[in-house]
């Protein structure tokens, strides 16, 4: 078993309007040397694969499929043996 | 002619959409649950508004995998009409029948109100029986209608005549106050380049009628009949 950390993000060209307005929240509690937020999204995948090049194969196609719109968002993850989410 | 109404699990606008063409159009409408694997028999199809699965990852993500879009992809392709109102375009958009993507709203806010949109293209198959600039009254209610696409797209989808609305004000201006959601270019309705898959964020079927305040999103409709009945 394999546990894949993905993040989704917004790409840098795309407006995340929900990350300026955390900024403004931010700035408005004090915290005056925040420059730039970006929301996004974490998955925890626990899969099963005969190796690591394997399960690396088959993150990189569920990202590309569904968990980001390469239109807008682009994605990284970390892989580790184990399975059990944290 | 026969309309199909697609049906999601979170789908909510699909009973409104049959009753503006089964009793104000009187079409031969019928409903098709998610999981059929067939439109075969069908003129045209509509994918309608709603919240289907939830809106869970993104609007339309999980939709566009349904058993039945399958279908809808071919019968597209083969130039059969398919109609996206806000959360059926948010799924075409997913499913790869139309170009760009949606973001949350500028605003943050849901918005749900009256507004008008701009006909820009008075060719595609459903907007013939209007005409060009002609400024429709039809509301709006999404959280994610914000509009995205890389500028080489935007250029062609305006070069070919597939922005078909824009949001606009009473007078038919297009300005960044009509602009409800952050929408680039004020986009509230493509089509393909073929013009058979139209996307549009406001809902016609919720202003087909005079008691609705508004029978503008007839127009849409009838303008499919027309195109249809022509051959």
């Amino acid at each position: 078993m394999y546990l894949a950390s993905i993040h989704v993000t917004l790409k840098k060209s795309v407006l995340d309007p929900q990350g300026v307005t955390v900024k403004g929240a931010l700035e408005s509690l004090g915290f005056r040397t925040v420059s730039d937020v970006r929301v996004g999204k974490y998955f925890q995948v626990s899969l099963g694969a005969e190796s690591e090049e394997a399960a690396r194969a088959m993150v990189l196609d569920m990202c590309k499929k569904l968990l980001a719109n390469p239109v807008i968002e682009q994605f990284d993850f970390d892989l580790e043996p184990g399975g059990a989410a944290k | 002619m026969k309309w199909g109404v697609v049906v999601f699990p979170g789908s909510n606008c699909d009973r409104d959409t049959l009753w503006a063409l089964g009793d104000e159009l009187a079409q031969d409408a019928s409903f098709i649950w998610h999981q059929e694997k067939s439109v075969e028999g069908y003129d045209a199809i509509v994918l309608p508004g709603g919240f289907s699965y939830g809106d869970y990852l993104r609007t339309g993500a999980i939709a566009r995998f349904s058993p039945v879009m399958e279908a809808v992809e071919e019968f597209a392709q083969r130039g059969g009409l398919v109609l996206g109102i806000c959360n059926g375009f948010q799924i075409l958009l997913e499913a790869g029948l139309l170009p760009g993507a949606m973001l949350r709203n500028s605003s943050l806010q849901f918005r749900c109100h009256f507004l008008h949109i701009r006909v820009e293209n008075e060719k595609t198959p459903f907007t013939l029986a209007c005409k060009k600039g002609e400024v429709l009254r039809v509301p709006i209610a999404h959280n994610e209608g914000n509009y995205y696409a890389d500028d080489a797209t935007i250029s062609s989808l305006a070069a070919n005549g597939q922005i078909v609305f824009r949001y606009c004000d009473e007078h038919g201006a297009v300005t960044p106050e009509a602009n409800p959601n952050g929408s680039m270019d004020s986009i509230a309705g493509i089509c393909n380049e073929a013009g058979n898959v139209l996307g549009m964020m406001p809902h016609p079927e919720r202003c087909s009628e005079a008691v609705l305040s508004s029978s503008d999103g007839a127009k849409i409709f009838r303008s499919a009949i027309k195109f249809w009945e022509r051959g």
